[in-house]
């Protein structure tokens, strides 16, 4: 006498208050509302707060520098999910609007707040024209330009021994005041998460998603994908090139390093482990791995090592990512439903 | 004179690094950004065996080109079939796999000028009155004799003839019994066997660098771009392009233009023609 | 229904490396007409689709559209110039509403430019231009139906959601490929007025069909593809009456017999 198998299958559910908050109805009550603000309110007062948490100058430093890796990081997750186009350089975009920025402040004598905004829309400009060529095509080209331009353009400059060189341009200034010096990348990575989230949520951001999972529909509805890639492109290099203009009046410095391996590496290794296509994983896996990179900094380039492997087993082993898995849960529960 | 033998060699020197990525690219559409990576392993290997363990020089090349294949065909195995089709996935797993090998090897401390390989033949003869090392020579002859044997195995042996079937079309080639998971491992492994090919033949020019695995990489994939995917013509066709383009550059810029010639050229290609120069792929810009 | 020519395509071929698709097809369309392409699998009618829009360039021969040669252009000029398709594969956004799916095409330079179907002028507001095009096209609105998320709505719905997404574009022409496809009766029945509709808004329609009963209800002429040639060309009887035709579908009528007879 056998007792038949159970058969079982999990089941995910949404959760009861999230399917309340959704709409209007999340104003109901102080539980709904907390339900939505307080992950966001814990971030924002988290990314506030980490400064005046850390003990001493060189591990604030380490938080500025988690912002800068963390814009990047969103823009690799925003134009990989959210336009379909993966970019291997990030250090492209960092070299080039740091350049810019140095230039602007030293043979112009621009002040640095007027050189971050300025390297910004320059070099955003720059960073898609030189990429315009790839963009009608498909998106293996886009990753071996991205991952050839930081590259070929430190090559060039060591080279050529133009601006700078292999010294690199020295006597950048720096921030007016410390406050902004610390505070500004930080309200910069919030306001570009929150703002790019809300763009993926517009009639845009859904034409830039159709551009990446249907082309053929809205080349159908009489839309250029070209201009659409290129506006993605522009939006992600200058939030990019901003990152790297601030990076440069921070160490006060430009130099080759700024094209170097880290930039690109790093915001896709964090994409990856804090989960892709959330625009917050990005954040996350940053906030992780770049202090973890800073104690590593002993061991040279084996911290590149580390990434690498790790990037390997997220992208072959298909792992979801810590906000995913975090979304998930928070959002639904599981159970076992007998069939 | 000394614009055509160096021309002719830097232009042979560029077609060996491009030939792995192409075969591997051209049978299983895997972009290997590992390519210039196994260049730079198998020449660590090869000095390795030499050095470390005292080897012949000749076992140290064979024993390096096996190896070389071996792992290759891990790689492959392990990883990157795990990811096959995902166009995204396969770049960054490939890239990843690169970086951990070149990065690694840097840490070892494999770095500086004291590692290199001996030359075949010391010494240097002259033609037309230029003054070319043997060495250089034997990789012009290797170069060709190369291009012709691989000629020669996708056109009349069985391996080479599947090869070039999934090159062709996959669908067809497995409705015709060929096993394209093997093929791809196979021609992973060839591409890697051509990989180390190239190092041993080209190292013993200079000293094993680890940032010439990024250069190697740049380059090949700039021949394959230029000279049109699934092509062995276009690729060598390339190859001559860019090198004779690369050595006047040199002559009447400065050496330093080297690389912006290989970027120029990928550039063009891109917006003239991104198929390439004989490339056979419409889906480029087409998509059914 | 004015009847002067409003698409030709002249002498079009193209070939996928060995294997010739379309062998020099000429036809033209009237304005105001439906056309419909028949023929058996294979034939090239998504081809002739794929080369009138834009998605497959032709190797030889030419299309114009209100004189204008719209041959090499990409497929977004075209459609910009009024020429829309379907696609008989779908993909709209399944976890979205359905009037979302609208949005795309509103956001065009066409839609800006003459506010959608039924738009006056310019764009109004996207979510309920949608609405209102998903209303005319048999979205029930009083029972939201185009509020639903599209992976709740069967089959008949989602076609007439991909005819929504070219009348956004308040086009001259839409191609259907195979809209008649995966319905059952009573969704075909409601769908034969829909195309008649809009035949008689002024909307020119060249519908490929494999359904021969529905596509004879409302097709004004009728040709027949069969190995990317023209087989025939007129109405509806005169078609189904050539022996040509059915030899194409079923057959040699002595391969008939020995099927009848073995």
């Amino acid at each position: 006498m056998n007792a038949e198998p159970r058969q079982r299958r999990r089941e995910r559910i949404d959760r009861g208050i999230k399917v309340r908050t959704q709409g209007l109805y999340a104003l109901m009550s102080w539980r709904e509302l907390s339900y939505l603000i307080l992950p966001r309110l814990v971030l924002i007062v988290g990314l506030l707060g980490l400064p005046m948490m850390m003990p001493g100058m060189y591990w604030k430093r380490v938080i500025s520098i988690v912002c800068i890796y963390a814009l990047l990081a969103i823009v690799f997750d925003f134009l990989a999910h959210f336009v379909g186009l993966v970019s291997l350089g990030g250090a492209f975009f960092v070299g080039t609007g740091g350049y810019i920025s140095a230039l602007l402040n030293t043979k112009l004598g621009l002040a640095p707040l007027i050189c971050v905004p300025g390297a910004m829309l320059l070099g955003g400009a720059l960073c898609t024209l030189l990429l315009l060529p790839c963009l009608p095509l498909r998106g293996v080209y886009f990753a071996i330009v991205t991952l050839m331009y930081p590259l070929l353009l430190a090559r060039v400059i060591e080279a050529l021994n133009i601006i700078g060189g292999t010294d690199g341009i020295m006597g950048i200034d720096s921030f007016p005041s410390a406050w902004i010096e610390q505070y500004l990348v930080i309200v910069l990575v919030l306001v570009f998460l929150f703002g790019l989230r809300r763009l993926v949520n517009t009639d845009l951001g859904l034409v830039l998603r159709a551009v990446k999972d249907n082309d053929q529909a809205v080349k159908a509805s009489a839309m250029n994908i070209t201009y659409y890639k290129a506006l993605g492109v522009f939006i992600g290099a200058c939030i990019g090139c901003l990152a790297g203009a601030c990076l440069v009046h921070i160490y006060m410095w430009a130099g080759i390093s700024t094209f170097a391996l880290d930039f690109s590496v790093l915001p896709i290794a964090a994409t990856v482990i804090g989960g892709s296509g959330t625009l917050v994983g990005p954040v996350l896996g940053c906030l992780i791995l770049v202090p973890v990179s800073e104690l590593l900094r002993d061991f040279g380039t084996l911290r590149i090592v580390f990434y690498s492997l790790i990037l390997l087993g997220f992208t072959v082993f298909r792992s979801e990512g810590l906000m995913v898995y975090g979304q998930r849960k928070y959002h639904q529960f599981e159970r076992w439903k007998s069939i | 004179m000394d614009i055509l033998i160096y021309g002719t060699i830097n232009s042979v020197t560029l077609a060996l690094y491009a030939l792995g990525f192409a075969l591997v690219y051209g049978v299983s559409r895997l972009p290997n950004f590992a390519h210039g990576a196994l260049y730079v392993l198998s020449g660590f290997i090869a000095w390795s065996a030499f050095n470390t363990l005292g080897l012949n020089y000749l076992l140290s090349i064979v024993l390096t080109m096996i190896i070389t294949a071996l792992i290759g065909a891990a790689i492959y195995l392990l990883f990157l079939i795990r990811v096959r089709g995902m166009a995204i996935s396969e770049i960054i797993a490939s890239y990843a796999i690169a970086l951990a090998i070149l990065e690694g090897l840097r840490w070892i401390g494999f770095k500086g000028m004291t590692y290199t390989l001996p030359a075949f033949i010391d010494g240097s003869t002259s033609i037309g009155g230029v003054s070319v090392d043997y060495q250089r020579l034997v990789v012009v002859g290797a170069g060709a004799a190369l291009v012709a044997f691989l000629w020669f195995f996708t056109r009349y042996t069985r391996i080479g003839l599947a090869l070039r079937g999934m090159a062709q079309d996959e669908r067809a080639a497995l409705m015709l019994g060929i096993d394209s998971d093997v093929m791809a491992v196979v021609a992973m492994g060839l591409g890697s066997m051509l990989a180390a090919l190239a190092a041993l033949l080209l190292l013993p020019l200079g000293n094993i660098v680890v940032e010439s695995g990024y250069n190697v990489l740049i380059l090949a994939i700039a021949v394959c771009i230029v000279g049109g995917i699934g092509s062995w013509v276009g690729a060598v066709m390339a190859a001559f392009l860019i090198g004779f383009a690369q050595i006047l550059t040199v002559v009447y810029l400065g050496a330093h233009y080297q690389m912006v010639v290989a970027l120029l050229a990928i550039i063009l290609t891109l917006i003239l023609k991104p198929s390439g120069l004989f490339g056979q792929q419409k889906e480029l810009e087409e998509r059914v | 229904m004015s009847g002067e020519p409003i698409l030709q395509v002249q002498e079009v071929t193209k070939t996928f490396g060995g294997i010739i698709a379309l062998n020099r097809v000429s036809f033209e369309v009237r304005e105001g007409e439906i056309l419909g392409i028949i023929g058996p699998n294979g034939s090239g009618k998504t081809t002739v689709v794929n080369c009138i829009t834009g998605f497959v360039k032709a190797t030889a021969g030419r299309v114009i559209f209100r004189g204008k040669d719209i041959t090499a252009k990409p497929p977004h000029k075209i459609a910009d110039l009024g020429v829309t398709r379907t696609f008989q594969i779908m993909r709209p956004y399944y976890s979205l509403p359905a009037y979302k799916n609208l949005v795309i095409p509103l956001f065009s330079p066409r839609a800006r430019r003459t506010g959608g179907w039924r738009g006056g002028g310019r764009m109004g507001d996207r979510n309920t231009v949608g609405i209102d095009i998903l209303e005319e096209i048999g979205f029930e609105r009083d029972s939201y139906v185009p509020y639903k998320v599209t992976s709740t709505l069967p089959t008949g719905y989602l076609k007439r959601l991909e005819l929504a997404r070219c009348l956004a574009l308040k086009p001259e022409l839409i191609i259907c490929d195979e809209v008649f496809s995966g319905l059952s009766m009573s969704e075909i029945a409601s769908m034969v007025p829909l195309i008649e509709r809009l035949q008689m808004e002024g909307i020119t329609l060249i519908m490929i069909e494999h359904r021969l009963r529905e596509l004879f209800q409302v097709a004004n002429r009728v040709m027949v593809l069969n190995f990317g040639q023209k087989l025939v060309e007129g109405s509806a009887e005169e078609v189904m009456a050539d022996p040509r035709v059915r030899e194409a579908y079923f057959g040699s009528e002595e391969v008939e017999e020995v099927m009848i007879h073995a």
